[in-house]
């Protein structure tokens, strides 16, 4: 699959916007006035920056009003649907916090859990493609969960927490890519069910076409796999591992321990971003049978 | 709504004869030409004369090499258009509704005014059949050409798809395989249609009738073979004697 940048912006970010109103939303940490400000406007900004960054790789944004009525079948439109709802009701929680010193308790509740149903709906969209073999597993749910918990208890500076969900996450992305390097073989789909012309060895002895077309520049990308073994490597340390050692890391400054920790989430951030460059760029479509690629 | 329909009244869809098909890309012409000018957004083509040319096509045509365990290869001309599923991933994953499949016949369209371009029917669809156009940012489809078959202006004999009008070696079919007595579905019943990527769950309503068994080449060409066969492997003669006379010279033997 081709790995647009928008997507992989989108998927990073919000994550850790939804993860980091989680939460805030349970009080953890319980704040108020500036310091809540600062929280929120952290967490507004990587969830809404996100959000408006995914309208980029649309062919028509101004028509973006009408994903919210398909709710019923729609993982997209639900994820539309339920990321407004958590960032209204996280909103007004936010209001609270900042303006009147009030932690409206069973709000804020309600914003966390509508905050975590967001990023399940975010990872729905590419867990229901059964076209995808690698994606379409119940471990890219947890995958996504579990990043963004993560990601949220490093931004919201839970350091007894933050270690072990990483630790978590690290775990839930080795498994993840264990089980989809022979997805695609487990599939069961090939090029004698794409063609149906089992009786022999099939071979794509022609393309439809000379040229290339959108098919195989959405679907077939190709560039970078070999180097993925690598990706993988940098994405572990950056994404999981070094932030764990920033964080158990016995400091007494107090500066350090800040500096540290910032350094944490950009570590954290950059690994994540590797890792959904590969969620992307090693996911392999079917229709790429048909062109005898994969 | 996205919502599939759970029953739809006609079934109307393409079979397509794999061992007919000669693979002269006329239907991808006559496709590209008539949903170009009729129904919705043109089909662009980006840089159609420069070095590297692309554009959009409802209906694509492949060609497979298949090598059975013993005996000639063969190949296969593999068109390739939407098949418009029953269970039509590619309507359910849409965002907005641009999307849907008719209960009065079968065929899944796009609504090219309510579609945002987001991509995610084509991610969907594991035969390809959806592609984005790069100049109007919309998705595009085949129609099943809505608008030549229930179009009253055209002679009775035009009221079938573009592709299926134009096949010179007649390899398309057009018709209601909902009822089983139709030709197409007689058709289908009588060559053994089948689906593709039947394991993904689609459902299509288009078929593909298999290329039937090539007659067997033979080993023996000709019963007179064995009387052409060289009556002599070592050269005689003058071309002995050259042989000889070089295999003396100095160098040795070769």
């Amino acid at each position: 699959m081709h790995p647009a940048p928008s997507v992989i912006i989108f998927t990073t970010l919000s994550g850790l916007g939804f993860g980091l109103l989680f939460f805030l939303g349970l009080g953890l940490p319980d704040v108020s006035g500036w310091i809540a400000f600062t929280f929120f406007f952290i967490a507004y900004a990587l969830a809404v920056g996100g959000l408006m960054s995914s309208a980029f790789h649309l062919g028509h944004p101004e028509r973006a009003l009408k994903a919210f009525t398909q709710w019923r079948t729609s993982w997209l439109s639900r994820e539309a649907c339920f990321s407004v709802a958590a960032l209204v009701v996280m909103g007004v929680f936010a209001l609270g916090a900042v303006f009147f010193d009030a932690q409206w308790r069973v709000l804020g509740v309600i914003g966390a859990v509508l905050s975590l149903i967001t990023v399940y709906t975010t990872s729905m969209i590419y867990t229901q493609m059964k076209t995808v073999p690698r994606w379409n597993t119940q471990l890219t749910p947890l995958l996504y969960l579990t990043i963004s918990l993560a990601g949220g208890a490093l931004l919201a500076g839970q350091e007894s927490l933050a270690p072990w969900l990483l630790a978590l996450a690290g775990g839930v992305q080795i498994a993840w890519w264990m089980r989809g390097d022979g997805a695609f073989a487990a599939s069961g789909t090939d090029m004698a069910s794409a063609t149906g012309l089992g009786h022999g060895k099939v071979r794509s002895f022609e393309p439809p076409h000379t040229g290339t077309n959108y098919l195989l520049r959405e679907f077939v990308y190709v560039i970078g796999r070999k180097h993925a073994l690598k990706i993988r490597g940098i994405a572990l340390a950056l994404g999981y591992a070094l932030p764990i050692l920033l964080m158990v890391l016995p400091l007494d400054s107090i500066a350090l321990k800040h500096a540290f920790a910032g350094l944490a989430v950009v570590s954290h951030l950059g690994g994540i971003a590797a890792s959904r460059w590969l969620f992307f760029a090693e996911a392999e479509h079917v229709v790429g049978l048909y062109y005898g690629k994969r | 709504m996205t919502d599939l329909p759970t029953t739809t009244e006609r079934k109307l869809g393409l079979v397509i004869d794999l061992d007919t098909c000669v693979g002269c890309h006329a239907c991808v012409i006559s496709c590209k030409g008539w949903n170009t000018e009729n129904y919705g957004a043109p089909l662009s083509d980006q840089n159609p004369y420069g070095a590297d040319p692309s554009g959009t096509f409802l209906n694509r045509i492949h060609s497979y090499e298949v090598q059975p365990e013993a005996g000639a290869a063969q190949l296969v001309h593999f068109p390739k258009s939407c098949l418009h599923c029953e269970d039509a991933p590619c309507v359910t994953v849409c965002p907005t509704g641009a999307s849907y499949k008719r209960v009065e016949d079968g065929i899944v369209l796009v609504n090219e005014s309510d579609c945002i371009g987001c991509g995610l029917c084509a991610w969907a669809c594991p035969y390809g059949a959806r592609e984005m156009d790069q100049a109007e940012g919309v998705m595009k489809k085949c129609t099943l050409c809505i608008d030549r078959i229930y179009n009253g202006n055209l002679p009775e004999v035009d009221r079938v798809p573009a592709c299926v009008r134009t096949c010179p070696a007649g390899a398309r079919h057009f018709g209601d395989l909902g009822d089983p007595d139709s030709d197409v579905s007689r058709l289908v019943a009588e060559r053994g249609g089948m689906d593709l990527m039947p394991e993904q769950g689609t459902k299509p309503v288009n078929k593909y009738l298999p290329p039937r068994p090539r007659d067997t080449v033979e080993e023996e060409i000709d019963i007179l073979a064995p009387l052409l066969a060289p009556v002599t492997e070592e050269p005689g003669g003058f071309l002995g004697w050259l042989d000889r006379a070089l295999d003396a010279l100095p160098g040795g033997k070769s």
